[in-house]
């Protein structure tokens, strides 16, 4: 907003490349998702949208979200708060294993635990004894969409706290403040806008994860699909206004997490300043 | 400020608390949902994995199953499907994927979840006819008018044809693919050197190598990828149902018969105590009405009265629409078997396996 170089030939040649090149790859294809959605009018649309199996990859997917959304908040903040809070011997190591999921190919996330869990591995026999299925059903789902989502949360935390130091929190615990009060009342208060938005990006990646949940689903219709598997099978199914009918509802998702990401980081930003 | 902060906080924690209650709730619920799984009293599950082409055909299946077992039984029957690339469908289920029948596209695969011990030996005797209880065969797809002029195997060598098929390392239609072609070059006087150069030349032209038949379907039909598709009989009449006037099946002067094997998964059904009504399920794929359904669906049926049926009545290699009576299919052509290769187990140890002649002629590329 300060900078104003009108005459700026760069500033017009950078505005061009870009709007193309988000006309090309963002704007074109998803104008395209909703126009064939919509191709066999409103009806279809909505019996596309309906039908049993897609209603049943929809509630997974909500489901899946939940779960790792819940299961990474926990593991998130307790994360952060141990990295800049505590030092001890291995804390590096720590720090760089929750970013290991980011640089691992989710396929190969997906075939990991294939191994740990799957028919061959060593505790496989113990599972079965207790009736428990990982792989192949929800669980497994479940258990790679947290695996791909996991540093999202205390990756946004651990620089707020960073910034803000221990200075509050060693003097509310001089004043004779627990554990419990220090977190409720000075630390989270001021991660709270962060850890929102790591929600929300949490929530972004796990609804539309595809390649660790492939591996592991076993593809059951109805039972292991989620949107983005249930997808490519209406896909492949040469079943387009169902394929492109659930692809707009995934849009519209991440369109609605899109808006709550903007008002997170805006609020944030004026609490920081106030 | 400082009470809307502390609002805030109460919201998410409760939110979060929330949140966890109901992640315990749909988790006791899911592992109830395994267990009881297969049996109930008036209803009951079984999981069918399958390899890519036959979704339609078993969606088909499973409605005409369950009015048939309702009336037998009184009982209720679901099926789940699975589809995806036959070998790598055998993997998953050797993997642990709970599959109380397996339906994949070649003997080979279904050896491979025998060998990771849920399938008891002998299992090709369980049912007739070596357990295939239809099968099909493998002929070209090409766009309208046939633009390069393709009509058998050797035309596939040209420098201007582009190939679509599936990988064979993953695919079973692709090894019936690989394995028609091989007969061709074998039947035209070639000797082994010869046939892996030509083999070699035809993976070359291949444009796509997709894990399963269903994605090479979709490169060549959606994606507008390559001048043929080396594909399922199923594949391409399916192809030519959903896209009248677009496609031409060309029919070459030899291709191998590709009979796709059914097996009741033992440890599974043993488990879960679906043997019963996995065995019939499978054992009714036989039946008059199901062979019809197959048929119907493009797959050669074994029953013989129903394959004069629904023999084609028109002349030539080159079926440029679907026949209107449905006869279609084509008896007039040379067709191998498995057994000319001396039974999957040999063929996959010389072609498929690790080190075999595909992977020597595909990475010398």
């Amino acid at each position: 907003m300060e900078i104003r170089n009108d005459k700026g030939v760069v500033k017009w040649l950078l505005i061009g490349i870009c709007t193309v090149f988000l006309l090309v790859t963002l704007v074109l294809p998803l104008v395209y998702v909703i126009y064939t959605a919509l191709r066999d009018g409103l009806g279809a649309y909505f019996a596309a949208v309906k039908d049993q199996y897609a209603v049943k990859a929809i509630l997974l997917t909500i489901k899946v979200v939940i779960i790792s959304v819940v299961v990474n908040s926990i593991f998130g903040i307790f994360a952060a708060w141990l990295i800049t809070r505590f030092q001890f011997r291995g804390k590096k190591i720590i720090s760089t294993l929750i970013d290991l999921p980011l640089t691992i190919s989710p396929v190969i996330a997906g075939l990991i635990f294939v191994l740990t869990f799957g028919r061959q591995s060593a505790i496989y026999p113990f599972l079965e004894k207790w009736g428990i299925q990982i792989i192949f059903a929800v669980p497994g789902v479940v258990l790679a969409t947290i695996f791909v989502t996991f540093p999202f949360i205390s990756r946004e935390i651990i620089p707020v706290l960073t910034v803000e130091g221990t200075d509050e929190e060693e003097a509310a615990a001089l004043m004779g403040a627990n554990g419990f009060q220090i977190f409720t009342q000075i630390t989270f208060p001021h991660i709270k806008w962060a850890f929102l938005y790591g929600v929300v990006l949490c929530s972004a990646r796990a609804m539309g994860e595809f390649g660790a949940v492939s591996v592991l689903s076993g593809h059951l219709c109805g039972r292991t699909n989620t949107m983005p598997l249930y997808i490519e099978l209406l896909y492949q199914a040469f079943d387009f206004t169902g394929a492109f009918a659930l692809s707009s509802i995934l849009v519209i998702m991440a369109i609605i997490i899109l808006v709550l990401r903007n008002i997170f980081e805006y609020r944030g930003k004026k609490e920081m300043e106030s | 400020m400082k009470k809307r902060g502390r609002f805030l906080t109460l919201l998410m924690v409760t939110t979060l608390a929330a949140g966890s209650l109901m992640a315990c709730g749909s988790g006791s619920k899911e592992t109830g949902n395994t267990q009881t799984g297969s049996k109930s009293g008036d209803s009951i599950e079984i999981t069918n994995v399958s390899y890519d082409p036959t979704r339609e055909l078993y969606a088909a299946y499973n409605e005409l199953f369950a009015k048939h077992w309702q009336e037998e039984n009184g009982q209720e029957v679901s099926v789940v499907q699975s589809h995806g690339g036959s070998g790598k469908q055998a993997l998953e289920v050797a993997n642990g994927l709970q599959a109380d029948v397996v339906t994949l596209a070649l003997e080979g695969d279904v050896d491979a979840v025998k060998n990771a011990g849920l399938i008891e030996d002998g299992y090709v005797d369980e049912f007739p006819l070596d357990s295939s209880p239809y099968t099909s065969s493998i002929v070209f797809l090409v766009r309208k008018d046939n633009p390069k002029n393709i009509n058998d195997w050797d035309d596939l060598l040209r420098d201007d044809v582009g190939v679509i098929t599936p990988n064979p390392k993953t695919s079973g239609g692709a090894r019936w693919n690989y394995l028609a072609a091989w007969y061709y070059f074998e039947k035209q006087g070639q000797s082994e050197d010869e046939i892996k150069e030509s083999i070699k030349t035809l993976y070359e032209h291949v444009l796509v190598l997709d894990s399963g038949a269903r994605g090479a379907t979709t490169s060549f039909v959606e994606n507008g990828q390559g001048d043929v598709l080396l594909a399922w009989e199923n594949e391409a009449f399916l192809s030519l149902d959903e896209h009248p006037g677009e496609y031409e099946i060309v029919v070459p002067s030899a291709s191998i018969l590709c009979q796709p094997t059914v097996a009741v998964v033992d440890e599974v059904v043993d488990k879960r105590g679906t043997r019963e009504v996995a065995t019939e399920y499978l054992n009714y794929l036989y039946s008059e009405e199901a062979q019809r359904l197959e048929a119907e669906w493009y797959y050669r049926p074994s029953n013989e009265e129903l394959l004069k049926e629904y023999q084609y009545e028109g002349e030539g290699n080159t079926i440029t629409e679907l026949p209107e009576n449905h006869k279609w299919i084509i008896t007039d052509i040379d067709l191998t078997n498995i057994d000319h290769f001396g039974g999957w187990t040999k063929a996959t140890e010389k072609h498929f396996a690790d080190g075999g002649i595909f992977d020597s002629i595909y990475e010398k590329k």
